[in-house]
């Protein structure tokens, strides 16, 4: 098994730690001088960095929150000069502001590099030909898997995503070893191919990279079994860095992170209290070498716990489970974020008065479904058919348009979405993940 | 080799370092950059117990060190080049190196041992071999500065602190200096901490490097990722660069 950096990734814990400290302290010191909000954070609390003498100490400081991103939208949060940025991704846009991120050229290279060890950990390497199916644009999952690919000398395919039949048609003809994608999207193509006529098993297909979204072993077990590969899991949020946080190693039991680049740390969501090692709570990260957009205990919200014993890789870096849920009402729909106060905001927003609602997730197939019932109300009732569905097309447009994620959008009767203390229970999420 | 949690010292009521972290590994070059008063120099003679250290722990390959005697740690297995050279003017350049290895004369070392690594200084600084009779005092800048880390090494040092060895020489002699700095851990492996104002030269010598900003280490890096730092060039590269921020 081959390791992309021997020398960090399996170094003694004793000497993570130091480096961690020396990088976390180094951090603290920059962000203090160069980021009004940490500034001032730190400050209102009563401290200063030099309080932070040991790595238990990262837990006097307080939590970053996507909150916190929005409310220095959009360069706030930088610690450089824009001058001195190279690259502007965004997260997930919501009603409100989206988060912006930045990276300078440094920040790329170790983005790179990170990529680069979990891609090495999942067996690619220089004969490999990456078919990325991720979207690029904003979102950083396509280009740090590009990045990466191209640093381990990788032939990479910049697909994008969707266009399943071309996806098949140049893995077949291009020969692609290496299927970068979403993992559902991985079961979309199998059962394409499966509809097409072509045996998968015909193919040079060997390992699938897949993340963006939470998955199951059962899943990991249809994917390997349908393509005829080996699947990785990889972890990453825009806000840390994208993709390149933590992956699997080929021991497929959890997914390593760049400690020398990440602390991280597992809260109980509710209190906020740091939780000792193993138990199952929210990842909280702090970033330790970036330059333009350092991370101070940001809150994931993602579910999981850390496992600190040996790895048979002979990596020593801690892993982490594959995220078990989320502690705050995020749902993943087709690998894009989606939170039901964003529905909410557009119910109001053409309504103008809160309907009650509920949001059914649903999975055909691979691919995810959203179905939205409105309750019927006063101002909500038609008696022309005509004039109702004009009403939902306008519905389902601005949802889309929010989203970035088609729904269905049913109108039901009066008092028929059950209501729990007077509040209706608003998701339903019938996907067996 | 070297591991640093937490130092801070004072110079009267200077808080000249705070809570500084750092470590060495065995072989390593490592440089501290930062401007004037940064606490490069602080930091150096906090390390050799010049001055006393107010609280942390420097543990030299796992032996805790502070508190230690300045001639204690020399024994331990660490030596400096201080600023400015320092060698003794009026004593004769055989005798300055011999000097070095007082401590382990002392200890019971072998004679035969001690002039080998005589010859050896000899043979990596031929112009004190010229000049063994001749005063220290007569030398010239960048010969005291061989003639200084030549005695250092004559304790044998495991961790050799070498404070600003540019300083003051002409740019051909600097790049002999630097060529010296080199050879050191090609051909004797030794493990070093470089403070420069030469920040450039510095980090091209260097495997790694810290940022040091008034007593706060501010970055910790590969020495080519800091070459390319922004800030670092800036501050001190001597590039130009407004600091504008654009919001």
């Amino acid at each position: 098994m081959q390791i992309w950096e021997p020398e960090y990734e399996c170094m003694p814990r004793e000497e993570i730690e130091q480096l961690q400290l020396e990088r976390l302290q180094a951090t603290l010191n920059r962000v203090y001088k160069n980021v009004t909000c940490y500034r001032t954070r730190f400050k209102e609390m009563g401290i200063v960095p030099e309080d932070v003498r040991s790595l238990a100490d990262l837990a006097k400081l307080p939590f970053t929150t996507k909150e916190d991103l929005r409310l220095n939208y959009p360069y706030g949060m930088f610690a450089v000069p824009l001058r001195e940025v190279v690259r502007i991704h965004s997260s997930s846009g919501t009603t409100g502001k989206p988060t912006v991120v930045g990276y300078t050229k440094h920040d790329l290279k170790v983005w790179s590099s990170l990529v680069a060890r979990f891609m090495t950990a999942a067996g690619v390497n220089s004969d490999d030909v990456v078919q990325i199916a991720f979207g690029y644009g904003l979102f950083t999952g396509a280009f740090g898997l590009h990045y990466g690919s191209e640093m381990i000398g990788a032939s990479v395919i910049p697909m994008g995503a969707g266009n399943t039949e071309k996806q098949i048609m140049i893995m077949q003809d291009y020969r692609t070893t290496a299927l970068v994608s979403t993992p559902s999207y991985a079961v979309t193509i199998a059962e394409r191919m499966e509809k097409m006529g072509i045996d998968p098993k015909g193919l040079t297909l060997k390992v699938g990279l897949f993340g963006g979204e939470p998955w199951s072993e059962a899943m990991r077990r249809e994917i390997e079994e349908r393509l005829g590969i080996t699947a990785t899991d990889n972890y990453g949020l825009s806000e840390v860095i994208g993709p390149g946080v933590a992956g699997e190693c080929l021991c497929k039991r959890g997914m390593h992170i760049s400690e020398d680049h990440f602390i991280a740390e597992i809260i109980d969501p509710d209190t906020g209290a740091v939780l000792p090692p193993g138990s199952v709570g929210e990842l909280v990260l702090t970033s330790l070498t970036k330059e333009a957009f350092p991370m101070v205990r940001y809150r994931t919200r993602d579910i999981t716990s850390l496992d600190y014993e040996k790895c048979d890789c002979g990596r020593t870096m801690v892993r982490m489970k594959k995220t078990m849920g989320r502690s705050d009402d995020m749902l993943i729909i087709k690998g894009v974020n989606v939170y039901p106060s964003q529905i909410e905001d557009v119910l109001f927003a053409i309504e103008g008065c809160q309907p009650h609602y509920q949001l059914v997730v649903d999975r055909k197939g691979a691919l995810d479904t959203l179905e939205i019932r409105i309750e019927v109300t006063e101002n909500i009732f038609f008696d022309e058919m005509k004039k109702q569905k004009a009403f939902l097309d306008k519905v389902e447009k601005k949802i889309d348009s929010v989203l970035g994620v088609g729904a269905v959008v049913k109108l039901v009767e009066p008092n028929s979405i059950p209501r729990a203390e007077g509040k209706a229970c608003r998701v339903i999420d019938n996907r067996k993940i | 080799m070297l591991k640093i949690k937490n130092i801070n010292a004072y110079y009267g009521k200077v808080h000249a370092l705070k809570n500084v972290s750092l470590h060495l590994k065995a072989g390593e070059i490592v440089t501290l950059i930062g401007a004037n008063g940064a606490g490069k120099t602080t930091l150096l003679n906090t390390l050799s117990g010049i001055i006393p250290t107010a609280s942390g722990e420097i543990l030299l390959e796992g032996k805790n060190i502070v508190g230690q005697a300045a001639d204690r740690v020399v024994s331990l297995g660490l030596s400096q080049v201080p600023e400015g050279r320092q060698v003794f003017n009026p004593l004769m350049v055989e005798e300055n190196l011999e000097l070095g290895a007082y401590l382990r004369y002392r200890a019971g070392g072998q004679r035969s041992e001690i002039a080998a690594d005589l010859e050896r200084m000899y043979q990596m600084f031929p112009r004190l071999k010229e000049r063994r009779r001749q005063a220290a005092g007569t030398l010239s800048g960048g010969e005291q500065q061989m003639l200084a880390i030549g005695r250092a090494l004559m304790a044998r040092p495991k961790l050799l602190l070498l404070d600003e060895p540019s300083m003051g020489l002409a740019p051909l002699v600097v790049q002999d200096i630097f060529r010296v700095i080199e050879r050191l851990r090609s051909e004797e492996g030794t493990t070093i901490l470089l403070v420069e104002q030469n920040a450039r030269a510095a980090l091209k010598v260097a495997d790694r490097g810290y940022v040091l900003e008034t007593g706060k280490v501010i970055l910790e890096g590969k020495a080519s990722e800091l070459l390319e730092n922004k800030d670092v060039q800036r501050a001190y590269l001597g590039r130009d660069k407004k600091e504008i921020w654009e919001r």
